[in-house]
């Protein structure tokens, strides 16, 4: 599969076109993660870590596997780790590889105020160009899977990049490379989840589980990150995956209702006073019709309305 | 103890020093927050953060001038809450509202220090600077907002926007009848003085109240 160019759907605070859009053909590219043969072992971690240049960051323990809470600016992939108890009183370990999903409709994009600091390539990647992010962090509330994360030494939010770089010579993300056991998978959207699907069938009709499933949540119409999980109708269980994310409704209220209320009613303000000027004129300064009893001086009429209306 | 008096040379005193300086502090914070509030708030206004600095330097500095406003406005509520309080010639003034607008002044009831419209700006400004403040606490620092709060972020990015477009339609009226429409207005926050025929036509009430302090001092 080719991707050896980067042609671009969607800018975030963009005037105008997007130039090239809708141009050439691209694949739409997609990471599946098979959930249900993740050993936990970190290697994506790892192999992020490294290929992006990023240092270890502090780890904390807390009686899991879980190193730290969340992904941080500079840890992007981080995998969640739930000791899940079952109805029937045994457990099963979850573990989810958690980074960007890559939304086909992103929410930091569209909360974005900065022009190109957000740019979603048309095959789906959404990539943050720091060298335009104004560090306000809009993005942080319009995503709906809490993954990006501001730098106070930066000043400037970053994310999960789903190795753009490799991808455009045509190599797989830097975790897929890297997972031994071959639960994470790269390639085009329908291939991915023709896969995906298959292997959640093989999942409930041989393994027993039931509610095995894809999560490619229609509410940010699909993902580029899709996942298999043995019960897809919880997946909160999977350190907190959302059940049907979506683009915060009030970020969407205030990008699109709002914003037309607010320009419509500050240039009708606008034209207002001015067809006010035009049809009324000013209040003329009136002239002072006695001397006031305080002082002697003479009273000075119209000062600083010559040209007024009599 | 009035700030306000009738000067000597016949002209009346309406803002002092302080309360023009405090006025200017507001005015010079709210047009910077406003320009650059409108450069984040569309696009195709971006290019106002470009030209004042930069859209980083617009996106740090916003909130810090937001704090000088903020003092700004908590000044004027110091000097001026007291002569803001809503009376029955307010009501008044709002029946008379038509009048007012169509310059027939003569049948509008008499004001005191400041007029109903006066009075709407000063609590919008001041109620709207409260909602500001904490919502753009919020926006100052959203990644400190932790992820179980999150609602807290989607309160703050629906009401500063809403909150700063009720000031801007107080602005814009403001700035409209202090610059063209109100003739002697702007002179009283630039030099501070109007003449005694604005004075008894906007604010007869207070200004005969001037008139008996001056003979009282006598």
């Amino acid at each position: 599969m080719s991707q050896a160019t980067l042609e671009i759907r969607a800018i975030s605070g963009h005037s105008g076109s997007v130039p090239g859009a809708g141009v050439r053909r691209e694949f739409d590219v997609c990471k599946l993660i098979d959930t249900t043969t993740c050993i936990g072992c970190k290697a994506c971690e790892v192999a992020c870590l490294e290929w992006n240049g990023l240092s270890f960051s502090e780890t904390v323990f807390n009686n899991s596997y879980q190193t730290m809470p969340e992904t941080q600016w500079n840890y992007w992939n981080l995998i969640k780790f739930n000791e899940h108890e079952r109805e029937d009183g045994t457990l099963q370990l979850l573990m989810r590889k958690d980074q960007c999903m890559h939304c086909e409709e992103p929410g930091c994009l569209i909360a974005c105020p900065a022009d190109g600091a957000i740019v979603q390539y048309v095959n789906g990647i959404v990539d943050f160009q720091q060298d335009h992010c104004i560090g306000c962090g809009y993005c942080v509330t319009g995503c709906p899977f809490n993954i990006p994360k501001f730098s106070p030494t930066a000043r400037k939010v970053f994310k999960c990049t789903l190795c753009v770089d490799r991808v455009t010579q045509g190599l797989e993300p830097a975790c897929i490379k890297a997972c031994p056991t071959g639960c994470l998978h790269f390639g085009t959207k329908p291939d991915m989840k023709a896969l995906a699907e298959t292997r959640a069938k093989q999942l409930r009709e041989y393994s027993g589980f039931e509610n095995a499933g894809v999560y490619d949540p229609p509410g940010v119409k699909g993902t580029h990150v899709i996942y298999v999980l043995h019960d897809a109708s919880n997946p909160e269980l999977y350190g907190g995956l959302p059940k049907d994310p979506h683009v915060p409704w009030a970020v969407s209220f205030w990008k699109k209702p709002l914003k037309w209320i607010g320009n419509i009613a500050m240039i009708g303000g606008l034209l207002g006073v001015f067809a006010h000027y035009l049809r009324f004129g000013p209040k003329i300064e009136p002239a002072d019709e006695e001397t006031p009893r305080q002082g002697g001086a003479a009273p000075r009429t119209g000062t600083r309305d010559p040209g007024g209306r009599p | 103890m009035s700030a306000t008096a009738i000067l000597a040379n016949g002209r009346v005193l309406r803002y002092s020093f302080h309360e023009r300086l405090v006025h200017w502090l507001a005015g010079f914070s709210y047009v910077y927050l406003l320009l650059t509030g409108l450069a984040f708030w569309s696009p195709w206004l971006f290019w106002i953060a470009v030209v004042l600095g930069g859209p980083t330097a617009s996106r740090e500095l916003h909130p810090w001038v937001g704090l000088i406003f903020v003092f700004a406005t908590l000044l004027m509520y110091r000097m001026w809450s007291r002569q803001m309080h809503e009376t029955e010639s307010d009501k008044e003034f709002w029946r008379a509202l038509g009048h007012y607008v169509r310059n027939e002044d003569e049948l509008v009831p008499s004001a005191d220090r400041f007029n109903a419209g006066q009075k709407l700006l000063f609590w919008g400004f001041l109620w709207c600077g409260i909602l500001l403040l904490l919502s753009g606490l919020i926006l100052w620092f959203p990644h400190l907002i932790p992820w179980s709060l999150r609602y807290l972020r989607y309160i703050a990015v629906i009401v500063h926007p809403a909150a700063a477009l009720l000031t801007i339609g107080l602005f814009i009226i403001h700035v409209y009848m202090g610059t063209a429409m109100e003739r002697g207005a702007f002179g009283s926050v630039i030099r501070g003085d109007v003449s005694t025929g604005w004075a008894k036509r906007y604010h007869r009430v207070w200004y005969e109240h001037l008139l008996r302090d001056a003979a009282a001092r006598k």
